[in-house]
């Protein structure tokens, strides 16, 4: 018998499904005072609230910061360079790489969609952002 | 609450030291300081040991009682582990619980071996540090967060890479002359300027080197030094920590470390001093940027201000705040679980005056050292002065 056979999950969603409906209807957390957040999660880091809330991730999101990495660990060395992106989506902000947009066409700034590519790197979900 | 002093000092060469384990090389750090300090190792009470990715890169977890083997002592240890500020975080405790009146003698430190890893592995291990669900897994790799924040500071503030580099000039020259860094080698703004970019907008010179080495401190309290006679003249006046959310993108601002400001503000409460006190600091420089970001959560300039410290020479051995006079942690290297323990044992040279940029700053009393974990999810300050 598995030592988690019969525990009750957390209430919110894992992260796997959060990651898993991005390129449909992707989600973020928002407490009762209005703070966003990312799951797993069971209390907002902001005010310690457990009341918490799946709402719809904004449809575009802009370039709140960005690099163009040279460098990486075996997960990505075959993706190098790729555009690794933070892209504000209201409440909260993402982490992803970039996509169908080089380099040097990126501004801060920019809007774009968040999506999902299954299996990136390392055969895990990748959040990706392309052009809105 | 009794006081505390640094009663010794001990380094390894920060370096590559191909073939050598990580309990050799925190040996001769250790041995270093006890001599140092002349404290016998059967004084020591406990040993407060730094390392961050040693179960990576040796498939050694479980540190602390190898180090205490290793270093010859007879007492327990503990591995504190809090990313790149883990022996910042060692030596914190150390402070605490000589003053609590818990210890007499705690010997802090820290080792790091990493150049046995391949540059790919290197980038995997550091990355650990930052979250791993939303940073690690879409990409984010040490050099890459920093990046991130560059990047994100150039928008809110201004700047550019030629300020940048100013800093790893400037780091460069200072290590001319220390025995103990890894790069003794004078490095040029267009040096830094061309060289191959490992995350835009930071290029090969903009990032710390990848480093094998240990430190060690021995730390005792005032009466223990009295005592034992010992010469002991810089005391731990101060000690903060501070904290923030792992991931950047949850932060409130990614071109502030508002972690590092929190630990200055209560280092400083707990010394009795302000910034403005400060003679001379050793800050967590492991990007040229995060050197900017430290300057301006230490309090030493406004935000936005500290992108031209360097370009301006304020911050340069004859300025009016030297700033990593050690060469930082770039040009000195960055044994990780290391280095909070050698910003001790310079500036307490420093301060004392047997360092070969003493004479840099030969009237200083009051020396800060700043040690950050990740992308400063963490940070630990400490206030060291000369006390007689």
């Amino acid at each position: 018998m598995s030592g988690t056979e019969g525990v009750d999950r957390p209430d919110g969603p894992t992260y796997e499904e959060w990651v898993a409906a991005l390129d449909r209807n992707g989600f973020y957390l928002e407490c009762a005072n209005g703070h966003g957040s990312l799951p797993p999660r069971r209390v907002c880091p902001e005010c310690g609230d457990t009341d918490l809330t799946q709402r719809s991730l904004p449809g575009t999101g802009t370039v709140a910061t960005f690099s163009e990495v040279h460098v990486a660990g075996p997960a990505f060395a075959g993706e190098t360079p790729y555009v690794t992106a933070v892209v504000d989506f209201g409440p909260v902000r993402l982490t992803g790489v970039l996509r169908e947009v080089a380099a040097d066409e990126v501004a801060v700034g920019d809007e774009v969609r968040a999506d999902v590519e299954p299996d990136g790197p390392g055969d895990r979900p990748l959040v990706v952002f392309r052009p809105a | 609450m009794t006081g505390v002093r640094v009663a010794g000092v001990g380094l390894t060469p920060f370096g590559t030291h191909e073939g050598r384990a990580g309990r050799d090389m925190f040996a001769e750090a250790a041995l270093a300081a006890l001599a140092d300090a002349g404290v016998a190792s059967e004084d020591v009470e406990h040993l407060n040991y730094g390392n961050f990715m040693g179960a990576l890169a040796e498939r050694q977890g479980h540190q602390a009682p190898l180090m205490v083997e290793a270093a010859g002592l007879r007492c327990a240890g503990t591995r504190y582990e809090e990313a790149c500020a883990s022996a910042g975080v060692a030596i914190r405790e150390a402070v605490r619980a000589v003053r609590s009146g818990e210890a007499d003698v705690v010997l802090a430190g820290g080792m790091e071996r990493m150049t046995n890893l391949s540059t790919a592995e290197v980038t995997e291990s550091l990355a650990v540090a930052a979250d791993e669900l939303f940073e690690v897994r879409a990409g984010v790799t040490f050099p890459g967060a920093y990046a991130l924040m560059a990047r994100a500071y150039f928008d809110r503030y201004g700047g550019d890479r030629e300020d940048l580099a100013h800093v790893a000039s400037k780091n460069h020259a200072n290590a001319l002359v220390n025995e103990y860094a890894q790069y003794q080698r004078a490095v040029s703004v267009e040096e830094v300027l061309d060289a191959p970019v490992v995350a835009s907008p930071l290029g090969l010179f903009d990032a710390c080197p990848i480093t094998d080495g240990a430190s060690s401190v021995v730390l005792v309290s005032e009466s223990y030094a009295a005592e034992h006679d010992l010469d002991a003249p810089v005391a731990v006046t101060g000690t903060g920590q501070g904290g923030d959310r792992a991931a950047l993108q949850d932060r409130a601002d990614m071109a502030r470390t508002p972690a590092a400001a929190d630990a200055a503000d209560e280092a400083y409460d707990d010394a009795g001093i302000t910034a403005r006190d400060v003679d001379v600091a050793e800050v967590h420089d492991c990007f040229t940027i995060a050197e900017v970001l430290a300057i301006e959560a230490l309090g030493f300039y406004e935000p936005g201000e500290g992108i031209g410290a360097a370009r301006r020479g304020e911050t340069t051995r004859d300025g009016r705040l030297p700033v990593n006079l050690s060469g930082g942690l770039k040009a000195k290297g960055h044994p990780v679980g290391a280095t909070g323990g050698s910003q001790l044992a310079e500036m307490t040279r420093l301060l004392r005056g047997d360092h070969p940029n003493s004479d840099a700053v030969p009237d200083a009393t009051v020396g800060l050292t700043h040690n950050a974990g990740g992308t400063v999810a963490s940070a630990v300050v400490h206030v060291l002065e000369v006390a007689e």
